[in-house]
């Protein structure tokens, strides 16, 4: 048995008296689908950012494939095959989509330290960018400078930026919030397709995506493990319906 | 293929202007030089500031120091202008990567501070090394050899604009294509959203030091060629007014816009020169209310200024870069 994908343990994290973290462990093999849900404020964008390294926590042990992380920067764990999407939308705006993503195709590729090779490499990026986007459904938006897409579209950049960097890891930070369901589709679609061995962690309030995806749903409340197991186990479990499941969905 | 030759000719028509400038306009060398030193110095911080948003003012330190470095390399080295000019970019170069390194993991008006700060103390530094720098008395017996051992710096300034010419277009070609790959395109990324550029593995801060030493080299270059052609430098030349001065160059010209560095050097210097012969005061206004109409009306300073006219004469095509 190989090490899993990552592997989290003891993870601790306060903002002074606001203990959003309390000794969190998480453990998800290659291909792994799992969800992570709980109320608004429980700590789960919070998690993501202790993962990838844009918050120091305060205790706790990060692994990738058995190696330890937690040391990295944001950056070097991206490149070692952490790779997140936003709850808020983190993109260049005035670049357009298919630099967006050509971008990460040349930081993955390590060329991006490249300053005289200028069409080639350059147009090499740009190329795997537009079949990406083609693939993804995004037509003639793809020369459009990214704060001007439609919001379903700019949620489905992020996506197609992370799935660009061909990660070994991928979180999504409620890939689908905010999106009009005429626009939701697409979204929906891209997370089906997901590479069957990227592990990938989903943060969702929307419960039907949720049950859809996951094999394995970790309950998230007040920066501590309420549960975790089987969507059944969950569906059916009543504390889990009176912290969460009863509260978001009226 | 048509749009491709146009192109071309677009790129290539204001250098040949430059070169027949030698002919047309002789009586105006030394300040068709300094129009094409200054356009480097602004294109300099275009990279920095305008691509990377990296804020300083500070860039006149690396103009400075490019101009020492070349005059101290001329008196005591080798007076070959080329090799000085090669040690000017390369000490000014590494006065950037190491000051970068200090300072770039700061941000906004911290780091903008950082850079006044820092220039403050080079300059305090070339007011108290007197044996080398001359002091406030200035830097002086600089006596460059013939480019190449071929073509001396004759009284009239054809040589030194020529090879300023040639400077500065071996400078420009390097820029544009350094901005083009992609690694200028992760700075345009840095500058816009740093946590995006994390987000995909970036090395922010390394990104932006090598850009930051890249710029201040370019910087060192044109100190040295300033240098060089007024066989002089003066402790103003590293001062907060030189860079202040390059800073509304640049924003004149049009921040990021191909040809907006040498826009703003040509209006800037051109200007001061005729003005200073008039009323020097009155130029300080009126480059005062330019800047104040391309702040607040033509963002993209006098390069969007010309994109505008030249979308209003052909309708038909579309604006470009
Ligand atoms: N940098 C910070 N400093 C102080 N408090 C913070 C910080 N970031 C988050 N918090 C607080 O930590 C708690 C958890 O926030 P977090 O964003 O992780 O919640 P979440 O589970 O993602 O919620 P949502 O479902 O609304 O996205 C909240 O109370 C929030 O206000
Ligand atoms: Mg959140």
């Amino acid at each position: 048995m190989s090490a899993p994908a990552i592997e989290v343990r003891g993870l601790t994290k306060s903002f002074g008296a606001l203990h959003v973290a309390q000794l969190i462990d998480l453990s998800l093999a290659r291909g792994a689908r799992a969800a992570l849900i709980g109320p608004n404020g429980a700590g789960k964008t919070t998690f993501v950012n202790l993962l990838t390294g844009v918050l120091v926590a305060d205790a706790g042990a990060i692994s990738l494939d058995g190696a330890r992380v937690d040391r990295l920067s944001p950056a070097a764990r991206v490149r070692r095959g952490l790779v997140r999407t936003h709850q808020i939308n983190t993109l260049l705006r005035e670049t357009s989509a298919r630099e967006n993503v050509a971008l990460a195709i040349a930081e993955r590729d390590g060329c991006a330290w490249r300053m005289l090779a200028y069409r080639r490499v350059w147009a090499a990026c740009l190329e795997e960018a537009d079949a990406r986007l083609a693939d993804l459904g995004f037509g003639a938006s793809a020369d459009d400078a990214a704060g001007s897409l439609p919001y379903g579209l700019q949620r489905l950049l992020e996506i197609a930026i992370a799935i660009s960097l061909k990660p070994r890891v991928l979180l999504l930070d409620e890939p689908a919030a905010g999106v009009p369901s005429g626009e939701a589709h697409a979204i929906h679609t891209a997370i089906d397709r997901l590479p069957k061995e990227t592990a990938v962690l989903m943060i969702e309030h929307d419960m039907d995506m949720v049950f859809r995806f996951a094999q394995e749903i970790v309950v998230l409340v007040q920066g501590r493990v309420l549960m975790r197991g089987a969507p059944a186990e969950i569906a059916a479990n009543a504390e889990v319906r009176t912290v969460y499941l009863g509260r978001s969905r009226p | 293929m048509i749009a491709r030759a146009g192109n071309w000719a677009m790129r290539a028509a204001p250098w040949l202007a430059a070169i027949a400038v030698n002919w047309i306009a002789p009586d105006y060398m030394s300040l068709a030089a300094s129009v094409l030193t200054m356009g480097l110095f602004a294109l300099s911080l275009d990279l920095a500031l305008g691509h990377a948003g990296i804020v300083t003012l500070g860039h006149g330190a690396f103009y400075g120091v490019g101009a020492y470095a070349a005059g101290i390399f001329a008196i005591h080295v080798w007076a070959d202008p080329l090799a000085g000019l090669a040690a000017a970019t390369l000490v000014a170069g590494l006065v950037g990567a190491v000051t970068g390194a200090l300072i770039l993991d700061t941000s906004g008006l911290t780091l903008m501070m950082l850079t006044l700060a820092i220039a403050s103390m080079i300059a305090e530094f070339a007011n108290s090394a007197r044996d080398l720098t001359g002091g406030d008395d200035g830097l002086t017996g600089i006596r460059p050899s013939p480019v190449l051992g071929l073509f001396r710096f004759d009284l009239w300034g054809h040589t030194a604009y020529l090879y300023t010419l040639a400077v500065v277009f071996v400078w420009t070609m390097i820029a544009w294509r350094i901005l083009g790959s992609p690694f200028g395109h992760s700075l345009d990324g840095v500058r816009q959203n740093a946590a995006r550029m994390r987000a995909i593995g970036a090395p922010v801060r390394m990104r932006l030091i090598a850009a930051y030493a890249l710029s201040a080299a370019m910087a060192g270059t044109a100190g040295a060629l300033g240098a060089q052609a007024t066989k002089t430098v003066s402790l103003a030349s590293l001062g907060v007014l030189t860079s202040g001065t390059v800073l509304m160059v640049a924003v004149l010209g049009g921040m990021r816009r191909r040809w907006g560095a040498y826009l703003g050097a040509l209006v800037y210097v051109v200007g001061q020169n005729f003005a200073a012969e008039i009323d020097p005061f009155r130029w300080m206004l009126v480059i005062g209310l330019m800047m104040i109409a391309v702040v607040m009306f033509f963002e993209n300073g006098l390069a969007g200024l010309v994109d505008l006219l030249d979308r209003r004469a052909r309708p038909s095509t579309g604006g470009g870069k």
